[in-house]
């Protein structure tokens, strides 16, 4: 079962990067692209059945290792159909 | 004295340790690989610069994890001296035995050049023989030295008396010019509640000789050797 993890520095934290890209985006003349936060998404492939099995196993390692919580929060995302019995 | 220099893969500064550790300073060091479990009875560790696998992910998330860190906390556990340099300060605050995160450098360039940097405070094992508002003249070399944490734990910090470095001009004002990658109030190294663990970005191991530009940074070595002969520590092993 596919899991996707966001991770996003919090709205408080600066983005060095994202400042840069939008500085770089507003110099090409894209005046309306008013801001960007840079963030990093992940795709894990997980080996359990529901997906709420998958939605608790994303949010631990998201949680313990994907995110720094100091800085960065997370969403995830989980495909709803659950699998049957035997299948990957 | 015993030193111990954990090496992790990616690790670059390990060996300007050992250098600074054994040849100038004239004590014993022992390189410790990352999968070892044990610190061999190490007096003090050294996490050094360098980038830990490769900084995938963030800057000390996957090194947090190898085996020989769960000997470290234990060693901090028990008021050893750990020192964490630039990588290693990132792994100390990854792996929780400081507060706060690094973010990329605010100008998003790597910088590697020399600072100022003024020691605040010389209650810490490693800053036993400076003086208050001394400044060290040290290169520093990192892409993600942004020091930053919410404003509870710098007030904490603060409060504590747990900022141990700020960079500052050589005349030893913390201003915004002599800050290089944007850290929270000039913060250039903190250390815990305990005071036994330090981190830093700059780099002392690799400006402990004239010849190589600097020699300041010798002093932080000297202090723990100097804090730890205080305890008794020296005799044992330099019989």
């Amino acid at each position: 079962m596919k899991a996707r993890v966001f991770v996003t520095l919090k709205p408080s934290v600066f983005d060095p990067q994202g400042r840069t890209i939008v500085d770089a985006l507003q110099s090409l003349g894209y005046a309306a692209v008013a801001d960007v936060r840079q963030g990093k998404y992940f795709e894990l492939d997980l080996d359990v059945r529901t997906s709420d099995d998958a939605e608790k196993l994303a949010g631990e390692v998201a949680g313990r290792v994907l995110a720094n919580p100091v800085i960065e929060s997370f969403r995830i995302e989980v495909a709803q159909t659950d699998r049957p019995e035997g299948q990957r | 004295m015993r030193f111990a220099v954990v090496v992790f893969p990616g690790s670059n500064c390990d060996h300007d340790a050992y250098y600074a550790i054994t040849h100038v300073l004239g004590q014993q060091a022992a390189f410790v690989w990352h999968k070892d479990r044990s610190l061999a009875g190490a007096d003090v560790v050294i996490l050094p610069g360098g980038f830990s696998h490769g900084d995938y992910l963030r800057t000390g998330a996957i090194a947090r994890f190898s085996p020989i860190m769960t000997a470290v906390r234990e060693f901090a556990a028990a008021g050893g001296p750990v020192l964490g340099i630039c990588n290693g300060f990132q792994i100390l605050l990854e792996c929780g035995l400081l507060p706060g995160a690094m973010l990329r450098n605010r100008d998003v360039k790597f910088h590697c050049e020399f600072v100022g940097l003024r020691v605040e405070r010389t209650d810490t094992p490693f800053t036993s023989q400076c003086a208050v508002g001394q400044v060290l003249r040290l290169p520093i070399a990192h892409g993600e030295g942004n020091y930053f944490a919410p404003a509870e734990t710098i007030a904490e910090l603060e409060a504590g008396g747990r900022i141990v470095f700020r960079y500052a001009n050589l005349a030893g004002e913390a201003t915004e010019r002599a800050n290089p990658n944007g850290a929270l109030d000039n913060i250039a190294g903190i250390c815990n509640e305990a005071r036994n663990v330090v981190g830093l970005m700059p780099h002392p191991e690799r400006a402990c000789e004239t010849l190589v530009g600097s020699a300041d940074g010798l002093v932080v070595f000297e202090s723990v050797v100097h804090a730890l002969a205080a305890r008794g520590v020296l005799q044992a092993v330099s019989r």
